[in-house]
Order: structure tokens, then C-alpha cells, then sequence
């Protein structure tokens, strides 16, 4: 174990084997032959079978695999809110057992994760007070974040007052105003229309360059993953492993129109689309093709 | 000219709400109004003894309740029934929170309290004034006795149900201890726990009365059956009328606080109707 390095870096020792992709940056996330077996039902449910990958400090990395392969499942195993089966989960070098200081997590059902009883402005300014940010930086995170989504007007209201992907927007207000270190976002656009959707991808790329942020990214939209990421995982279906690990090597600055139809783009669609239709038909699993072993 | 023009709408508008406040008292008291006819008439065509006519009862109750009798029965009365509603939502919530977070404490306890909630309040009297004497506190622990179940069992219900997404939610963003309590587990239950204090009140008010009835010097429980065992019949009504308005008025109060605590839920129940 080298001493030299702490915290995030602890894992810089061998570069072939602990750095990301992208080579340079440290490890950040370590997800280690997770597996997830539900136990709670009649019959046991083996959700997650082997999935080993990393994320860098400060990557964006976007999650795409078929309905039901265990997307959510993993994310509730990084957020520390269910503990795996086997294998295990580290976050800057440190194991995660429970959730984590400085992750924020748009869930799945967005319209269950808000406070009824809070107004929007409630609901997005409820964390930073528990983080004990003063009254006026405050403000101002809530004031930002709400506008960054579009929905400055709606502050006042009740999260049953707004539409679906109203909600949507201001579950993922909440998690950019609370500045974490790592964001996952578990199909964070579903309920929103295409101009909305294009808008909040800007966003996501703006404060991930902005701030950077470590970003988990679960979508089942292949145009989403490639546009967004930096690098697309594609989970199988069950029994699930990753199935390939793509990096997008298109140009830092991304712009809807001209990014969509640069060939690169293409080319890098075509082939996530053909990895999950491999991964639907279960032919995928071929799993020393999959492992992202150095 | 605009000037006289908008004067005459602006005036049908408040004529309009005039009536429709005027309407509204019309529902509200017509049903009363033609119970107190209905008795009314047949008392004043019966020479039953102990159905005095309502005029009489009325004198009967401004000589009754606006005399010192209003400080030695009805405020006694009120004071038990506040501190009796009171421990028994303090103890109610507190322990169903309690039992509704943890399953193993749940466990622990419920075949006991399940006992405990089966018998009925009144019985325990003699064993109340056995203990705790026959001064105001057993009539404060009769009343929690019987008030305390619907408030404890309705809060754990209420915990029980958080939702799973949001209880998560709550941790991530590192929403824990007395904070998580404040602002989660207890909003999330204010409904099933308004419910439970909502009964717990009405049995408040019986449970009150009964307890007076028994090795009692004061209170409303105890006037009405002193007036009805020296056949002062017109009392006896009045201390039943004073009593209902008693309830009438409670209740009113409690749904105005309701409406405070629950304006959200009422609010998403609606939205969920499609309203
Ligand atoms: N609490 C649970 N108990 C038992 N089985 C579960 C539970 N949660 C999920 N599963 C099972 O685990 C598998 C993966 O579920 P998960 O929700 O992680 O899928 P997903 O990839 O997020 O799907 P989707 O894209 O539809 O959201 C499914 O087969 C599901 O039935
Ligand atoms: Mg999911």
C-alpha cells in the first residue's frame, strides 16, 4: 500500500489496474463483483449477478441496459441503501454502508421522493439545512437551481399542484442545489417532452463541467446515453453483468443539433443499439467480452 | 359612467354572497330548528313530567349555567376533559411512534396492548379510585384510558406507512434523528394520527362524564344525575343541552385545526380525484 496517496487517490497504486478509462483520473466509484439476491418474496430474485466497473473522479457516465436487468437495484447498492448480496462498493476508497455525505439521488419515482406536505421551495431548500449552509447561500442555491429547471414561478406551490415532469424537475433541483460530489440519476427525464428533455441534458453537462461532479447516469434512451456521456455501460439482461463499456470519444463541448448528427455519433449509437439488442436476446452474456478487467 | 356602471355589479355581487351566506345558515339550521318544534309540540301536548317544554328548559339553563355553577361544574369539567385529551394524544403519538418505527418493539408489546385495548374504560373506575383516589386525577386517567387506543394505534398505522422511495430520500440527504421525525415520519402520519385524536375526543367527552357520575362532588356528570335523582327535571335537560353544545363546539374547533395540519393532504386527495 503506497502512503503517499490519500483519500480519493488511495487507489492509484498500479495504474493498468486502478485507474478509469480516461487513464489520468482517479477512482472515484468502485463497484467489485456486486451481486443482488432480493429475499423478501415467496422465491428468491437474483437481480444483479456480477458487476464490476469504476467511475473517475469526475466523470460522467451514462447507465443503459433492458427493463428489469437491475439499473435501480445497483444504484440503491452505490447510495448505501441496501446493502449487496456479495461484493462490494467503494466510494473514494472508502467501503459504503450507508449513504454517504455528499451523493444526491434523483429516484426512479420522482412524484414519491417530494414532500407533500412542503412547498417546491421547501422540499429543494430541506437538505441545505440539514448541511447547515447559512440562510443567504441558501437562497441563492434554491433561487439558481429552481431557474436552472424553469420552474422560478412554481416556488411556492405543492408538488401535487405540478405535473409529472414538473416533479421531475424539482427532484432534480433538490439534488443540483445540494452541490454533491456524486450524483446518480435514475431515469431522471422520463416524464418530461423533448424540448424540456434537451434543455435539462444541456444542464446536466453544464454543471457536471461546472462543477465536477461524478455523475452516475441511468436512461433506457441510446441517444440520451451517447449525447450525455463519457462513457455508456450496458448491463445485460439477467442474470446481469456488464455487458460492454463504450467511451464516447466525442468532443467536450456537445451541442444538440450538430452533436446528434456528427457520424462519430452515429457510429457510437448504432453500437449501443446493437449491444441491448444482444443484451434483450440474452446472447449478450458472454462475460469475458463484458468484464471490464483491465 | 364606468364609475356607475361597475357600482350596480359590484352590489349584486355582495347581494349575491349576502344570500348565499344566508342560505347556508338556512341549511345549517333547519334541521335544528324543526327537531326543537317537533319537541316542542309534543311536549307541550304531553303532561309527561320529565318532558318539560323547551322554554322551560332554556330558563333552566341561563339560571343554571351563567351562576357560579358555570365555575364549580363546567370548567372542572372542561379542565379534566383537556388534560385527560391532552396525555392521552402526548401518550398516544409518542408511543406509536415508538412501536410504528421499530418491528422488534412492536413485537414486544402488542399482545399486551391488544389486552389492555379490549377492556372496556368505564370498568376500570373502581380500580381508579382504588388507586389514584376520587380527586381529579382518576378522572383524568379514565379518560386517558379509553382515549389513549385510537390515538396509539392509528400512529403506528400512520409510521408503518411512510413511503419506502421518500424514507429513502430522507437519508440520502442525510435527514436523520429529531429532524427525520419533524419533518418526516410525523407529517407523513398526521392523517391516521388526526383520525385517531378525532375519536379520541368524542370518547373524551363520554368518558369525562362517566367518570363524574361515579364518588364525584363536582363536574357536569355529576350535576345531571344530582338533578335527575331530586327530580329537578328542567335542570337535567339543561345540563344535557350544555353538554352537547360542549361537543358541538369542540368539534368545530378540532376540524378548524384540522384544516390547518391537513391542508396539504386535503389538497392532494383532491388532486388525485382530478378536482
Ligand atoms: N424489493 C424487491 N423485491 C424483490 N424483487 C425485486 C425488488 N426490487 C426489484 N426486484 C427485482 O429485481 C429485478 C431488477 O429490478 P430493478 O428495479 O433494479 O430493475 P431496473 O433495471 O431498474 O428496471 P427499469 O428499467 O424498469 O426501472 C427485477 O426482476 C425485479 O423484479
Ligand atoms: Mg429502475
Amino acid at each position: 500500500m503506497s502512503a503517499n496517496s490519500a483519500g480519493a487517490g488511495a487507489y492509484t497504486g498500479s495504474p493498468g489496474a486502478t485507474t478509469n478509462h480516461q487513464g489520468e483520473r482517479p477512482t472515484m466509484l468502485k463497484v467489485t463483483g456486486l451481486q443482488k439476491i432480493y429475499n423478501g418474496g415467496a422465491s428468491a430474485v437474483e437481480a444483479v449477478r456480477d458487476l464490476t466497473f469504476d467511475l473517475g473522479e469526475g466523470e460522467l457516465v451514462c447507465l443503459v441496459g433492458p427493463s428489469g436487468c437491475g439499473k435501480t437495484t445497483l444504484l440503491k447498492c452505490i447510495a448505501g441503501l441496501m446493502p449487496p448480496t456479495s461484493g462490494t462498493v467503494e466510494l473514494a476508497g472508502q467501503s459504503v454502508t450507508a449513504p454517504p455525505p455528499g451523493m444526491a439521488v434523483v429516484f426512479q419515482e420522482y412524484g414519491r421522493s417530494l414532500f407533500a406536505w412542503m412547498s417546491v421551495r421547501a422540499n429543494v431548500e430541506l437538505p441545505l439545512k440539514e448541511k447547515r449552509i447559512p440562510r443567504g447561500r441558501r437562497d441563492e442555491l434554491v433561487d439558481e437551481s429552481l431557474e436552472a429547471v424553469g420552474l422560478t414561478r412554481f416556488a411556492d406551490a405543492y408538488p401535487w399542484q405540478l405535473s409529472g415532469g414538473m416533479q421531475q424537475r424539482v427532484a432534480i433541483a433538490r439534488a443540483i442545489a445540494y452541490e454533491p460530489q456524486v450524483l446518480l440519476m435514475d431515469e431522471p427525464f422520463a416524464a418530461v417532452d423533448a424540448q424540456t428533455r434537451a434543455d435539462l441534458e444541456d444542464l446536466i453537462r453544464q454543471i457536471w463541467q461546472r462543477m465536477g461532479v461524478t455523475v452516475l447516469f441511468v436512461t433506457h434512451d441510446i441517444d440520451e446515453a451517447v449525447y450525455l456521456g463519457e462513457r455508456v455501460l450496458v448491463l445485460s439482461s439477467s442474470p446481469t453483468v456488464v455487458q460492454d463499456d463504450i467511451t464516447v470519444d466525442l468532443p467536450t463541448e456537445r451541442d444538440q443539433l450538430t452533436t446528434r448528427q456528427d457520424e462519430r455519433f452515429t457510429e457510437l449509437r448504432a453500437r449501443v443499439y446493437a449491444q441491448i439488442q444482444q443484451a434483450k436476446n440474452g446472447t449478450g452474456a458472454d462475460q469475458d467480452a463484458a468484464s471490464v478487467a483491465p | 359612467m364606468s364609475s356607475q356602471s361597475t357600482a350596480p355589479s359590484t352590489g349584486s355581487r355582495a347581494g349575491a354572497s349576502v344570500r348565499r351566506a344566508g342560505t347556508k345558515v338556512v341549511h345549517v339550521l333547519l334541521l335544528p330548528a324543526l327537531l326543537i318544534g317537533l319537541y316542542a309540540y309534543s311536549s307541550a301536548n304531553s303532561d309527561s313530567y320529565y318532558t318539560p317544554t323547551p322554554d322551560l328548559i332554556a330558563a333552566a339553563f341561563v339560571e343554571l349555567w351563567f351562576s357560579e355553577r358555570f365555575f364549580a361544574d363546567v370548567l372542572p369539567s372542561l379542565a379534566r376533559l383537556a388534560a385527560g385529551f391532552a396525555v392521552s394524544a402526548v401518550l398516544g403519538v409518542g408511543l406509536g411512534v415508538l412501536l410504528g418505527l421499530s418491528t422488534r418493539v412492536r413485537a414486544l408489546f402488542e399482545p399486551v396492548l391488544e389486552f389492555l385495548r379490549a377492556i372496556p374504560p368505564p370498568v376500570l373506575v373502581p380500580l381508579m379510585i382504588l388507586l389514584a383516589g376520587i380527586d381529579d386525577s382518576m378522572k383524568v386517567l379514565v379518560i386517558v384510558s379509553g382515549c389513549v387506543w385510537p390515538v396509539l394505534l392509528n400512529t403506528v398505522e400512520g409510521v408503518r406507512a411512510v413511503d419506502p422511495v421518500l424514507a429513502d430520500t430522507a437519508r440520502c440527504y442525510g435527514i436523520t434523528g429529531t429532524t427525520r421525525l419533524r419533518v418526516l415520519v410525523l407529517r407523513s402520519a398526521s392523517p391516521q394520527i388526526m383520525a385517531g385524536l378525532r375519536l379520541a375526543l368524542a370518547l373524551a367527552i363520554i368518558l369525562m362524564v362517566i367518570s363524574e357520575m361515579f364518588a364525584s362532588s363536582s363536574g357536569l356528570g355529576f350535576a345531571i344525575v344530582q338533578f335527575q335523582r331530586t327530580f329537578a327535571i328542567p335542570e337535567m335537560w339543561a345540563g344535557m343541552v350544555l353538554l352537547g353544545l360542549v361537543g358541538f363546539v369542540l368539534s368545530t374547533l378540532f376540524e378548524l385545526a384540522e384544516g390547518r395540519v391537513l391542508g396539504w393532504y386535503r389538497g392532494l386527495r383532491a388532486a388525485n380525484r382530478g378536482e
